[in-house]
């Protein structure tokens, strides 16, 4: 029985979808950033970071985040390697 | 001593202003206070309809704020309730028809007059709800528990807390479905209150009396046997200042229904 139910049922509520969308979606409201200018932002950070060092962009994050009325951006972009010449290359 | 002005908004449409507003507004004469109920909502009213008093509209707002009769003459005495009046709104004007300079004097000359006074807001942020919040000193934000209506309410929050005189609105959740919160199914009303991150004032059952007591222009608040009327009551209450406790969601659960929740805590 249990089983079944674990079967049938979504790993997630869909009230925990809701409240999970919410949050995201006041997040950009709030800070009046569009998901999109964030893209745009993350595109330029990579192009700027990849003349020093070599990074993972698939899984580069780049989020807004909350509380209450004030907003951060967190950024998390794995490090394959530094590139020791480029600095004073350039 | 004046009155306090009260402005009842939500952003988002049908989330049930009006129903809110005639509710804590009746409520509020039920306890012997001196209540106006303002519909600001030109070019579509409906606050009077839901009061019962639409057949008694001969002047309305824009009236009022056009100055082509006085200020008494435009309001609708209660036919239940000594203290209730209701200001109505145009219904063939338009929302800039007022300005909200004319809204801050008429509700500072009608201030003298009442314990409180209600202003039922149109939907959307533009003219309609700049104008029916230019007067107030407080608000009540009505949400219903899901995504769209929240999000237009977290706007209005950031609307109320940028004016030049801050406020801060306490929340009304509407249309609670107790079963659909318990199954995971619904926001719950903690969800909603701490995204919006405001005072909870209230929280409304979904609750098909709301339909019957529309249909009959009677505000459920009258209404001994309405669980909504008893969420109103309790609002109504806790406006006031007075501590009540919010109401226990559970109520549609039977007895054996209740001890398994007990157990499954």
């Amino acid at each position: 029985m249990d089983l079944l139910k674990k079967f049938f049922k979504d790993n997630a509520s869909s009230k925990e979808v809701a409240v999970e969308r919410l949050r995201l979606v006041l997040v950009h409201d709030r800070a009046d950033i569009s998901p999109g200018l964030l893209e745009l932002l993350k595109e330029e950070m990579i192009q700027v970071i990849t003349k020093y060092m070599d990074i993972d962009q698939e899984a580069m994050d780049v989020t807004l985040n909350s509380t209450d009325h004030s907003a951060a951006l967190i950024a998390s972009i794995p490090v394959k390697r530094i590139k020791r010449q480029s600095v004073t290359a350039s | 001593m004046a009155g306090t002005v009260v402005v009842v908004t939500s952003g988002k449409g049908g989330v049930g202003k009006t129903t809110t507003c005639a509710n804590i507004g009746t409520g509020l004469a039920i306890r012997g206070r001196r209540v106006l109920l303002i519909d600001a909502d030109i070019g579509l009213r409906n606050l009077d309809v839901v009061m019962g008093l639409e057949n008694r509209i001969v002047f309305d707002l824009v009236n009022v704020a056009e100055k082509t009769c006085r200020v008494k003459q435009a309001l609708i005495k209660d036919k239940r309730f000594e203290t209730l009046y209701l200001l109505p709104a145009a219904q063939t004007r338009e929302k800039d028809a007022i300005s909200q300079e004319r809204m801050i004097e008429i509700c500072a000359e009608l201030k003298q007059e009442f314990d409180y006074i209600f202003i039922d807001c149109p939907a959307g942020i533009e003219q309609g709800f700049k104008n029916a919040v230019a007067g107030a000193d407080q608000a009540i934000l009505v949400t219903t528990p899901d995504l769209s209506a929240v999000r237009d309410a977290d706007r209005i929050v950031g609307l109320l807390q940028a004016r030049e005189s801050r406020i801060d609105p306490r929340l009304v959740v509407n249309r609670v479905r107790p079963a659909m919160v318990r199954k995971g199914e619904m926001m719950a009303v903690e969800d909603v209150n701490d995204i919006l991150a405001v005072d909870l004032l209230g929280i409304v059952p979904d609750d098909e009396t709301i339909i019957t007591s529309t249909n009959k222009g009677e505000p459920a608040v009258m209404d001994t046997y309405s669980r909504a009327g008893e969420a109103y009551r309790n609002i109504v209450a806790r406006f006031e200042g007075e501590s009540v406790p919010f109401m226990s969601l559970d109520y549609d659960l039977g007895l054996f229904g209740k001890i398994k929740k007990m157990i499954a805590k």
